[in-house]
């Protein structure tokens, strides 16, 4: 990475070099510090690519990939690859990073033990880790905790062992390593501090690992994440200075004339740098060593560190350490939230920081540290600045020397240079432009808000987030959900938002849980309406309305006679017909429920819930004179598929036979219109406080041809739209050809999993009404009755 | 309850703990007051179970964080202070009625009649015991 970035800065020198670049790994250059996304499958290997092809041929730059150079002669000027080649070179470049450190342990070749450092390792990981696995990561700071993240997230049981009574102790304080350590159990991570790894056991293969207290556990993947080393041993051979790292100057000079070095391989003034920046930096400066601009020295950078695990912010930067005389702490801590703040000042200047659970100031300190700016005048807005209320102003208030991009080292000023210079106006264009935000991404928000104050017509990519609870889109918590392998509602509200949630959030997550896992969940029903609880209508008055399923409209005489004993039994004050040719019982007690279904003895119409209501039908062929298709049995049916399924928004359904549409399927969500020898399928429609015709989704022959295009529409609905999103306005914001492209024109495989996810869906579906003889809890639907009776 | 009665602050014996799951609340009906009473996981409050905007039942809402919103139009009542927190003004509330939870029972302090006695509903002390849910219904954090 760094040595890429250096030849990117070269290149902005236009100086005229002739350039190959040889690299060990079989890949063009990509970016090191995503691979943990790669791991826990947010991102694929080609979306951390920095440089393609292409950008190599563009720039007439040689490239040899898995070649390892195995000797370089500074007398000669000549490297040795080990494929025997020889190259001749004026400057040379050493960019060889660093190789993970692996303590000393037996064990250590078996099938089965793993580092984590470059993509393959990353691909090796990938290919083992599945559902069940035990897997066991060595080292508890940054690479290990990331690691151990990805291969939880792809199925594995893990557990991370560490040496020290801390996690990334070296990053954190006691207190700061054990929120992080509640953070990662509550995702579901093992950590088990204190142990020092004495052997990795078993035969051939990794069976477990014994530590040097006597105990072991048991492991079927083994990641040594214990730290890394510069990779200094082609440096060394050819005597270069080599202290820990390659010895270079302000200048990135090495102790040889024209061999310079970049990057996690090096050393500058006792200090080896791992994180993007300052690797960044130095190749700013060796640019322009080595063009022949000599004159700007690498400074040295102050020491940070950020954790990329989604839900767990972590953030460190200087010395946090309050032993130092002299030094003033400041310090903020919510146990309940998860979230710790410590800075440390001396001599009324940032000194310090240490963010975890909320590491949106990270920036803001990392300035501080960087300008070492007198406080003083801050000190009551230390951890909480006054929020500004106009965005433009807060940019405004911004230098234009302020640096936004903290990796690749993109200032304020760069930014609107080229918003105005080159036309840049979407976030995109920013990073193809200026490389800002590619880095680890943590400034994307503030670009964005650059975007949005300066380009005049900028628009906010179309992202609406749920609620001030959490703050994604429902898009993106629908990935997370799934991608972070999460089952219930307060999970999510705990690692990704405020942790209390409210009316507007838990719903919608409730029945994100229930799509995404379709129906296989921890279902909390404290998340769900009353309506869910007790699977009625509340009233105004606090009653609750019933209204039994009656597939397709159609009753008995035996029914009627249930429904009117149940009316006079418990004393129903109103029996009404609902305009979707069901019955509704309204004003029933909480309390008469169970009993009411009992007596019924038919399933719930699911009138109360964001769910299948009913399917509406005219009577078809059977006694119809214009019938042309069977309707009534088509609507049954496609009840019958459907129902006791839930749904981002209420779902009704019709069935006509004939285009006279007695049954008004044209404005239900789903509706199937009968011609003579077809059906047209219609998905959109409503009548309600709005009025649409439904679109034509397709028109088919045969009823089951319909039932199955219905099908793909409702389970494609069910997971793309947004929670109270109805049909009608799911359809006109996605568009009704890209609906069909997806759902009845979409390739066989697509159709196959939308139909399996239901199929899915629907074993796990059932009738709520049953939990009236099996309640979740024993006081679901009654008033508790006072233990001491207070008479009167 | 007459109006010349006079009337004395004591802790009722209501429910036990199991008896409302966590994040959920229960309506229950002591001495003439509807009272919703609310499982917050560290701690139970309890308020009158009646919106103060179209007389809602309370103990039927969804919690969020220290508040219960109302299941008919979502009017948020803090449930320590019985505030409503999400309406323009004028300050509007509800009653509430402080809680103590001793061996597992909830108590709630009622204003009475002084002259009423008392006597244990025997049912729900009997379902601590050997009530069929028991060990089936979901966790209870206290």
């Amino acid at each position: 990475m760094a040595g890429v970035a250096c030849v990117e800065q070269i290149l902005k020198h236009a100086a005229k070099f002739d350039i190959t670049v040889f690299g060990e790994e079989t890949h063009v250059n990509y970016n090191r510090i995503l691979l943990s996304s790669v791991l826990a499958g947010e991102k694929v290997a080609d979306d951390i690519v920095l440089n393609s092809l292409g950008w190599y041929e563009k720039h007439q730059i040689q490239l040899r990939l898995g070649v390892r150079i195995t000797e370089i002669d500074p007398t000669s000027k000549t490297v040795t690859g080990d494929d025997g080649s020889v190259a001749f070179f004026d400057k040379l470049l050493l960019a060889t990073g660093s190789v993970p450190l692996i303590p000393p342990m037996e064990g250590t070749r078996k099938d089965g033990v793993f580092v984590f450092r470059n993509l393959d390792d990353t691909r090796a990981l990938l290919d083992r880790a599945g559902k069940g696995v035990k897997a066991v990561v060595i080292g508890g700071g940054l690479l290990g905790l990331e690691a151990a993240r990805g291969l939880q997230v792809q199925g594995c049981d893990v557990t991370v062992v560490h040496l020290m009574d801390a996690l990334m102790e070296r990053q954190l304080d006691l207190t700061g390593g054990g929120y992080l350590k509640s953070k990662m159990e509550c995702l579901g991570v093992k950590v088990l501090l204190e142990r020092s790894t004495a052997a990795i056991l078993g035969n051939g293969k990794v069976e477990g690992i014994a530590f040097k207290d006597g105990s072991s556990i048991e492991a079927d993947l083994v990641v040594v994440a214990a730290g890394i080393r510069p990779n200094v041993e082609l440096a060394r051979k050819a005597e270069l200075q080599v202290n820990r790292g390659v010895v270079v100057n302000d200048f990135m000079e090495t102790s040889k004339p024209d061999i310079f070095a970049v990057g996690e391989c090096v050393e500058h003034n006792g200090t080896c740098y791992g994180l993007l920046a300052p690797l960044l930096e130095q190749g700013k400066i060796l640019a322009a060593t080595i063009t022949g601009n000599k004159g700007p020295r690498f400074e040295g950078f102050v020491p940070a560190a950020k954790l990329k695990i989604m839900g767990v912010d972590v953030f460190s930067a200087g010395d946090f350490s309050d032993k130092t005389p002299g030094t003033d702490v400041v310090r903020y801590e919510d146990a309940a939230l998860g979230i710790y703040k410590k800075l440390t000042l001396r001599d009324g200047k940032l000194s310090g920081a240490i963010l975890v659970g909320d590491t949106a100031d990270s920036h803001r300190y990392m300035d501080w540290l960087r300008t070492k700016e007198d406080l003083t005048s801050h000190r009551r807005q230390l951890l909480f600045p006054a929020p500004s209320e106009d965005l433009g102003l807060d940019v405004a208030a911004m230098p234009d020397t302020k640096i936004v991009c903290g990796c690749v080292g993109v200032t304020k000023g760069a930014i609107i240079e080229a918003i105005h210079g080159k036309g840049v106006n979407t976030l995109a264009q920013l990073k193809e432009c200026t490389r800002a935000s590619t880095g680890c991404g943590s400034c994307t928000e503030h670009c964005q808000q650059l975007l949005k104050a300066v380009v005049p017509e900028f628009q906010e990519e179309s992202e609406r987030i749920l609620c001030k609870c959490l703050s994604y889109s429902e898009e993106k918590l629908r990935d997370i959900v799934r991608g972070q392998r999460i089952f219930s509602v307060q999970q999510v509200l705990d690692i990704y938002g405020n942790g209390l949630g409210c009316e507007i959030c838990k719903p919608a997550l409730s029945y994100m849980m229930d799509v995404v896992w379709c129906g296989d969940h921890d279902e909390d029903r404290s998340a769900r309406y009353i309506n869910d609880r007790v699977h009625a209508n509340i009233q105004k008055d606090g009653t609750f309305s019933v209204v039994p399923r009656m597939r397709g409209g159609v009753t008995s005489a035996k029914e009627l006679r249930r429904i009117a004993d149940v009316a006079d039994k418990y004393k129903v004050p109103m029996v009404k017909v609902t305009g979707s040719q069901r019955i509704d019982l309204l004003g029933v007690k909480k309390a008469d429920l169970p009993k009411i279904w009992a007596d019924l003895g038919m399933p719930s119409g699911q009138a109360y819930t964001k769910g299948v209501r009913m399917v509406k039908t005219c009577v078809g062929t059977d006694f119809c004179r214009f019938g042309v298709q069977d309707s009534t049995k088509a609507g049954i049916e496609l009840e019958r598929r459907l129902e006791h399924l839930f749904t981002p928004a209420k779902v009704k359904m019709g069935a006509v036979g004939c285009p006279r549409n007695c049954a008004e399927a044209t404005v239900k969500d789903i509706g199937f219109v009968g011609q003579e020898g077809t059906w047209q399928v219609v998905v959109g429609g409503a009548a309600g406080k709005k009025v649409r015709k439904a679109d034509l989704l397709i028109t088919v022959e045969s009823s089951e041809e319909a039932l199955q295009a219905a099908t793909l529409f409702f389970q494609y609905y069910r997971e793309n739209a947004n929670y109270l999103e109805r049909t009608y306005d799911f359809i006109e914001r996605i568009g009704i050809e890209k609906v069909r492209r997806e759902t009845v024109y979409a390739p066989l495989a697509v159709q196959q999993g939308l139909r399996e996810r239901l199929r899915k869906s629907k074993r796990f579906a059932r009738d709520a009404w049953l939990e009236g003889d099996e309640p979740r809890h024993p006081t679901q639907f009654v008033q508790i009755e006072p233990i001491e009776k207070v008479l009167q | 309850m007459s109006q010349s009665e006079s009337f004395v602050k004591r802790w009722v014996r209501t429910a036990c703990i199991e008896s409302i799951p966590l994040r959920e609340g229960r309506a229950v009906q002591i001495a003439g007051h509807d009272i919703a009473v609310f499982n917050l996981g560290n701690r139970f409050l309890a308020v009158e179970n009646r919106c103060p905007h179209r007389g809602g039942p309370l103990a039927d809402g969804i919690v969020s964080g220290g508040n219960v919103v109302c299941p008919l139009h979502a009017w948020k009542v803090d449930l320590a202070s019985g505030e409503v927190t999400n309406q323009p003004a004028p300050p509007q509330c509800v009653k509430t009625f402080p809680v103590r939870v001793e061996n597992g029972v909830i108590s709630l302090e009622i204003a009475v009649a002084a002259s009423t006695s008392t006597d244990y509903h025997a049912d729900c002390l009997a379902s601590i015991s050997q009530g069929p849910y028991l060990g089936k219904s979901a966790s209870h954090e206290v």
